[in-house]
């Protein structure tokens, strides 16, 4: 589904991505972690056409086509989705409303019909049940006023509205209490299925408790280092990530 | 002499003079303002408060005094029909009164509408105090209210509404002021007295539409008084044709425990003015304004707000937005005064801008002047752009960047509509909004 090769970028000049290489499959979930300014967020970030982020060499294909020739908006219609680290607050646009707009701006483009405000209800109560999250969010102006682990479980919420194909989740484990990430992770889990494919981006080990991964990435200088299964994670949580791979120094 | 007075505008302006009204106090009040404009002239860059509106361009044009044919002139009543609004109604094509486009039988009990020319003819004495003076309520400066001096020099026409006293008026009034292409490009007036009396109250909607791309030049005056008590609910829908060059002064003035709320969408015109004067005299008066002025191509739009509250535990509140794009220009100046003995007042001004485009520009002045005890005021400005993290989240979610644009200009503006009570045109004003905004 996700083929990232020899990936190099830029951001204010500063080369952040140094080479970084990685495969995603549908069904898989993937752990990237690493230290600060390892590059996780840029990763994320280039991912899903933010501007400012220059990417210099290298390669991103997803399902056969070249990812970063697409804008924002058509990334996300190709099924692309990024939950923010933080979830910007948009005063005077209805949490619903613009819920709507995007699901149905992203099905216009696929060429599939829009939903109606009836049709569009229906699918966000079948949403919030499946979630378990309480429906007052639906009534607010986007993320304003929320409190930290609201705004995440919204980008959770928006998620499972929009059904992408590959959801990247940058850091979407900061700032919360327990059981604030265990509803996260929850709501992750429950939308885990063989066409959907997973990157959770995160520097600590924590989600991964809740959200058990298939590989696990370490991230560092703007490269992946170093591989493995799950049990990787519990090596750096003993560990940290001092004594990395040779890579880690590079 | 003030050496504008030769410009052809002014010359143009002064030619022709309404003919003899047969009332003698109107005739002699309407040679005083014509003799204070010809010597006043028009204001230059140097005065305060033309400052960030040059009438250069204007100075050199002429304008035909009014509209011989405005009687007949064709036009289109769904270019006025709004939804939620279907009361009475006085339509004014180019100034003059059209009895075949209105609709003002059969009026509710309590309410007295109708045009000045109707109301000069039936008993002028009633009129005298208010047409004596260029306005009623708020100062007029030389050259600074030229414009208020060429009204009351030379308009003939208008509305007189009143609602009586504890009369509670359900159906909205709608006055409709069309500026229509002629074969000249014509000058015309409009001069609005409305008062409602003791423990009234009405819904208002005034609305300024036109047809064609010509050049036009109006001024319009209107003096709103509310008694004890009162309430009125004003929506101001500016949506002149693009080549209207539209100048109007306002003057508000509320007594004891009167209420007020105002709505102003202004869309249309090439050189808008819109000097606001409010004062709140008695005790307890409360004025609540809310904007949005939206230029764009090379239009200009130019909000002169003033308040003054000059009676104990007033209150007022102001929440205007100004959204310029292409090479458009915005000025908003809102000034509050809370004069001495004022005590207990409560003041709030915000005053948001975005510039769409780098050739756009939004000049914004907030002045405050506080001379009483015991008073809270609150005063804001900004100008910036549409944040760019927002854009990208609306983006990330699959909204194409115009869209997105359109949505964050629209919930910015937001504000100034969500307490406007009547739902259905709410709903559509908030749809015009969304549509002024570039593609």
């Amino acid at each position: 589904m996700l083929k990232i090769e020899n990936l190099h970028a830029r951001v204010e000049g500063k080369e952040i991505l140094k080479g970084l290489s990685l495969s995603v499959n549908a069904g898989e979930v993937h752990a990237i972690m690493g230290p600060n300014g390892a590059g996780k967020s840029t990763l994320g970030n280039v991912l899903s056409g933010r501007e400012g982020y220059e990417v210099t060499a290298g390669s991103v294909t997803y399902n056969g086509i070249d990812l970063l020739a697409l804008s924002p908006e058509a990334r996300a219609a190709a099924g692309v989705f990024l939950a923010l680290q933080y979830p910007v607050e948009i005063p005077g646009v209805n949490n619903t409303y613009f819920l709507r707009a995007a699901l149905n701006a992203q099905r216009k483009t696929r060429g599939e019909k829009e939903l109606d405000s009836m049709q569009f209800l229906k699918l966000v109560r079948e949403k919030l049940k499946v979630m378990q999250i309480s429906d007052e969010l639906l009534h607010r102006a986007v993320n304003e006023g929320f409190s930290g682990g609201e705004k995440k479980r919204n980008e959770i919420f928006q998620m499972a509205v929009l059904e992408p194909q590959l959801a990247i989740l940058d850091e979407t484990d900061s700032g919360l209490d327990i059981d604030a990430l265990k509803q996260v992770a929850q709501g992750v889990n429950t939308l885990r299925s063989p066409d959907r494919a997973f990157l959770m981006i995160t520097h600590y080990q924590r989600l991964l408790d809740y959200v058990v991964p298939d590989f696990v990435h370490v991230l560092a200088n703007g490269r992946i280092v170093e591989s493995g299964d799950k049990s990787l994670a519990l090596k750096l949580e003993e560990h940290g990530y001092a004594g990395l791979g040779a890579g880690a120094a590079a | 002499m003030n050496p504008s007075a030769s410009t052809p505008l002014v010359a143009s302006l002064l030619d022709a003079p309404p003919s003899a009204s047969g009332i003698a106090w109107l005739d002699e009040a309407r040679r005083e303002h014509r003799a204070a404009f010809a010597a006043g002239g028009l204001p230059g860059a140097r005065v305060e408060a033309w400052k960030y509106t040059a009438l250069r361009g204007l100075t050199q044009r002429r304008f035909a005094a009014g509209d011989a044919t405005a009687a007949t002139r064709d036009v289109d009543a769904a270019a006025f029909a709004l939804p939620g609004v279907d009361g009475p109604r006085l339509v004014f094509v180019n100034g003059v009164f059209r009895a075949d486009l209105s609709t003002a039988a059969a009026l509710p009990d309590g309410l007295s509408l109708q045009p000045l020319s109707q109301a000069l003819r039936n008993d002028a004495e009633p009129l005298r105090f208010a047409l004596s003076r260029p306005a009623l309520v708020g100062p007029v400066r030389e050259a600074a209210d030229a414009f208020v001096q060429v009204n009351a020099a030379s308009a003939t026409d208008g509305v007189v509404l009143k609602v009586a006293a504890h009369a509670s008026i359900a159906a909205p009034v709608q006055l409709v002021f069309v500026g229509a292409a002629a074969d000249a490009e014509l000058a015309w007036h409009a001069r609005n007295l409305i008062e409602l009396g003791e423990g009234a109250s009405l819904e208002l909607i005034e609305h300024h539409v036109g047809s064609g791309e010509q050049a036009q030049l109006a001024t319009l005056v209107g003096d709103v008084v509310l008694h004890e008590g009162a309430q009125l609910h004003h929506v101001v829908l500016q949506n002149a044709a693009s080549g209207a060059n539209l100048i109007r002064r306002s003057g508000l003035r509320l007594h004891a425990r009167a209420q007020l709320r105002l709505h102003v969408l202004e869309l249309g015109g090439a050189l808008v003015r819109h000097d606001l004067q409010a004062e709140l005299v008695g005790d307890g008066a409360q004025l609540h304004t809310r904007g949005a002025f939206m230029p764009h191509g090379r239009q200009h739009v130019d909000t002169q707000l003033a308040i003054r509250h000059q009676a104990l535990d007033t209150a007022s509140t102001s929440v205007w937005r100004g959204v310029a794009s292409d090479r458009a220009r915005g000025v908003f100046r809102g000034a509050i005064l809370v004069a001495p003995g004022a005590d207990g007042s409560d003041a709030s001004l915000n005053n948001k801008n975005l510039l769409l485009s780098p050739g756009a520009e939004i000049d914004t002045k907030p002045e405050l002047e506080i001379y009483a005890d015991e008073v809270q005021a609150a005063h804001g400005a900004t100008v910036g752009q549409l944040d760019e993290r927002s854009l990208f989240y609306l983006r990330s979610r699959g909204i194409p960047l115009a869209e997105a644009r359109a949505l964050l200009t629209a919930a910015f503006c937001r504000a100034v509509l969500d307490d406007l009570p009547n739902a259905a045109l709410r709903e559509h004003l908030s749809g015009l909004l969304i549509a002024q905004l570039p593609a």
